[in-house]
């Protein structure tokens, strides 16, 4: 199980690598990227990233216990950054290993459920015209009730 | 004595990302109207708590959650991470 949270940029493709080194005999590996998008508008300059120190680390922590409680997995990981951002970067990473595919496909999307509306990052958009405080979606928050027992 | 974080808007319409308060309020709920009656910077945060979230000691909680033993009490926006 592999938790970071860090401003510095990171390649998905290097930690998918890695990943799959460390993950054993899993027969599906699932990873999902998170990459800053442009708005419709085609106008942002960057985004920020604000975090909870401590807070985001045990959130994570827990969230990702939950997973392995609930699936058979041989590996997990989460990547989230902090900080500046710009446009095409890498926000964040999840990955998940397991003999079968439907748990590894399952399990990442559960966590991404988790960490969207669970974990403490807020995010504001830096735009031509102003910044702006992105706003959580009601979709996000009715994802998790798929997820009760 | 209480840490309080604020985060996001509410950091930024409080004008500062924490303090330290000395208080007897006995539930997150009484700390905030303790807050509001400040001042107006406050009383803006608060405005509508449904559109805010509360941790204590970096556990997520509700309003009427009671506030003894409590070392750090957190104000944030819904999170939007991912």
């Amino acid at each position: 199980m592999d938790i970071r949270v860090q401003e510095l940029e990171f390649d998905a493709g290097v930690e998918l690598a890695r990943f799959t080194a460390a993950s054993g005999s899993a027969g599906a590996i699932v990873t999902f990227t998170g990459i800053v998008r442009d708005t419709p508008d085609g106008d942002l300059d960057r985004m920020e990233i604000e975090h909870y120190p401590g807070m985001t680390e045990r959130a994570l922590g827990e969230i990702a216990q939950k997973a392995q409680d609930r699936w058979d997995l041989s590996n997990l990981l989460i990547l989230h950054r902090f900080g500046d951002l710009k446009t095409g970067e890498t926000i964040m990473m999840v990955a998940t290993a397991s003999r079968h595919r439907v748990a590894a496909f399952e399990a990442a999307e559960y966590l991404m459920d988790y960490l969207k509306s669970r974990a403490p990052f807020w995010k504001k958009e830096f735009t031509k015209s102003g910044a702006t405080w992105v706003a959580s979606k009601r979709d996000d928050e009715d994802a998790l009730n798929r997820w009760k027992p | 004595m209480i840490d309080v974080m604020y985060f996001a808007w509410v950091r930024e319409r409080i004008g500062l990302p924490k303090e330290q308060i000395e208080t007897s309020a006995k539930t997150v709920m009484d700390l905030v109207e303790e807050l509001r009656g400040r001042e107006e910077r406050y009383a803006l945060a608060f405005e509508d708590l449904a559109s805010l979230r509360v941790a204590i000691d970096q556990e997520l909680t509700e309003f009427d959650a009671p506030l003894a033993g409590a070392r750090e009490v957190a104000f944030f926006p819904p999170m939007t991470g991912g």
